[in-house]
């Protein structure tokens, strides 16, 4: 006979009750590790997505993403006579704020060359871009729809959103839009007209607006990455970095930070779980205190008390984690930012959570383990 | 046929100079001294005395929850204490050989009726399904109906129905009660001691009713006094105390 779950019978609301908390405890735990797997998502996703095999950027950098890059235009056609290359394109990247209608939108915008590396892919509305100026693609998570438009840069262009891509959104959570590299370069540059007239009367040279921030290359498919690294490399103003050192770059220095900051609010949460945990299952415990004397009295032997209190533990802890995944999954939709469960965090949280209550009946197990069988009987 | 207390019945309690002691030097406790004491299958003996006179304490060691300081103890024809405990699984002992029935019935309160017996049967290892078939039949022996309902849904009489029927659920030998009849009525009380006379001439068993229940004082085969931990008198009772 399972005491443990004869007991969770007889006390079915407190028991829901006390798992419903912990559950909303472990569901924070959860959305954590989902949040931490959602932003290493989201900024590998726009590097992969733009398939490209070298980065070439500025050298001594990390850049574009981890730091500012920036080389001259005319990078772009001198790589792409280089052996080993199929096709380079040149991409700026910036973050611009703007409004549609009356809602402000923040943007991560990147400028390309129409029918070069570096455009998006995989549209779920509208169509690419066909004009040169004032047309862009935006990720649907920005709010925007096909045919709206968008005041951009100090002039308050407008642009019209012909496009729209889902789940492009870079480290920071911000969507992404694409327009050509001439209008980025001309937002990331132009100054309002009173700015450029005191600038003229200064005598300054103002920065060029050729700029770009990295060009993408795509390599012959018998290409050696690392021979035509090497070879970008003998020009002392460019460095090429491979797809995969981006990703590390990406991941090592622009999420690093939000992972130890998840890493830690997370091990708060498992301490306090642990706590609260470990106090619940010592209060059930005292509570059966007398039926524990009871049952040694009568020659129940320890390992069925110990098995009880264990049993309970594991059974709150696992429902908890149960509710926890359920709430999560079904409220996940509403964060601001991707959530995204894997298995493979599961396993750990459920391994974590498996300990925790193990550790947790402790206590309560050295209380049961203490009980004078002589205490179920009263009177002197 | 023989009186419960004949010698020819065989001794399932056996106890000799049983002494035990709490603490030492001037917070010493003398909780039993010498108890000599011997109660043979089929007896139903009662044990009276004040609060503290050691009544529990003599409970608490038959049962092999405490353990004496010294003297020597026969159960069920096995020696059992001698100088120290001679066996170690006294756990398996008190599930088989001993039952007990608490005063105020101590039945798990998140098992029902039916389950509160066939743990006891479980736990010294027959089947789930034989436990509960045999607690069952166990009920409807005590005229119990209610076998599904929980101890805090019955009243005080059936409660401690359930409380006998786990007691001797695994058919022991001995059967130890604490004041039995202490939250009950009178009918009740009275109708407590006929299943207790019943099981002990049924399944020769010895019982050891301790209570300060004058009303049912006329229905054990002995009455033994304690005072201070030593066993003062014992007589045997014939006729029912008047009521005051």
């Amino acid at each position: 006979m399972n005491l443990a779950l004869r007991d969770v019978r007889r006390n079915k609301l407190r028991f829901a009750l006390t798992t419903l908390g912990i559950g909303m405890l472990i569901g924070v735990v959860i959305a954590m590790a989902g949040i931490y797997e959602g932003a290493l998502t989201d900024a590998l996703r726009l590097p992969r997505a733009l398939d490209a095999d070298l980065w070439v950027v500025q050298p001594r950098t990390f850049g574009p993403f981890a730091e500012p890059s920036r080389i001259p235009r005319d990078t772009r056609e001198l790589i792409r006579r280089m052996p080993g290359v199929a096709a380079a394109g040149a991409v700026t990247f910036q973050t611009v704020q703007a409004t549609a209608g009356r809602r402000p939108v923040r943007l991560f915008l990147e400028g390309y060359e129409i029918g070069r590396p570096g455009g998006p892919a995989n549209l779920i509305a509208g169509h690419g871009l066909t004009e040169s100026h004032y047309q862009i693609i935006a990720d649907a998570s920005s709010g925007l729809k096909v045919g709206e438009t968008v005041p951009l840069g100090p002039y308050r262009d407008p642009f019209e959103v012909v496009g729209l891509t889902h789940g492009m959104v870079n480290s920071g959570g911000d969507p992404m839009a694409w327009v050509t590299l001439l209008d980025a370069q001309a937002l990331q540059f132009a100054v309002p007209p009173a700015l450029e007239r005191r600038e003229q009367a200064s005598g300054r040279n103002r920065p060029t607006t050729t700029d770009i921030n990295a060009v993408l290359v795509r390599l012959s498919p018998r290409a050696a990455p690392a021979a035509v690294a090497a070879n970008i490399a003998r020009w002392k103003h460019l460095a090429a970095v491979p797809e995969v050192e981006e990703e590390r770059y990406l991941t090592a220095f622009v999420i690093q930070k939000m992972q130890a900051q998840l890493g830690m609010f997370m091990g708060i949460l498992v301490a306090v779980s642990a706590v609260i945990i470990t106090l619940i299952i010592y209060t059930l415990t005292m509570d059966k205190l007398r039926s524990i004397a009871t049952l040694k009295f009568i020659g129940a032997p320890d390992r069925v008390i110990v098995a009880m209190i264990v049993q309970q533990a594991l059974a709150l802890g696992l429902s908890g984690f149960a509710i926890g995944l359920a709430l999560i999954e079904k409220v996940k939709g509403g964060f601001p930012r991707r959530v995204q469960i894997e298995p493979r965090d599961l396993l750990v949280i459920l391994a974590m959570i498996v300990v925790v209550c193990l550790a947790g009946s402790v206590l309560g197990v050295r209380a049961a383990i203490k009980v004078n069988p002589a205490e179920a009987l009263a009177g002197g | 046929m023989d009186s419960p207390a004949s010698p020819d019945r065989l001794p399932r309690v056996e106890l000799a100079a049983i002494s035990k002691h709490f603490g030492q030097g001037d917070t010493r406790v003398d909780a039993l001294v010498d108890v000599a004491l011997t109660v043979r299958a089929g007896e139903v003996v009662g044990l009276r005395g004040p609060s503290g006179c050691g009544k529990s304490t003599l409970l608490n060691v038959i049962g092999c929850v405490t353990e004496p300081s010294s003297g020597w103890m026969r159960l069920d024809g096995e020696p059992v204490y001698d100088g120290r405990f001679l066996r170690r699984d006294l756990r398996r002992l008190r599930l088989t050989r001993i039952g007990f029935i608490f005063q105020t019935h101590n039945l798990l309160p998140f098992l029902n009726a039916t389950e509160n017996i066939a743990a006891a049967m479980e736990l010294a290892g027959m089947g789930h399904a034989e436990a509960r078939e045999r607690a069952r039949a166990l009920l409807a022996y005590f005229d119990m109906r209610q076998m599904r309902a929980y101890p805090s849904e019955l009243s005080g009489g059936m409660a401690q129905r359930v409380a006998i029927a786990r007691a001797i659920a695994n058919e022991p030998h001995i059967i130890l009660a604490d004041e039995p009849t202490a939250p009950l009525d009178s009918a009740h009380a009275q109708g407590v001691m006929n299943l207790l006379e019943r099981i002990a001439r049924e399944q020769e068993a010895a019982v050891l009713v301790v209570t300060h229940d004058e009303s049912i004082f006329h229905r054990f085969d002995r009455l033994i006094s304690m005072h201070d931990g030593r066993i003062e008198a014992e007589e045997v009772p014939t006729h029912p105390v008047p009521a005051a």
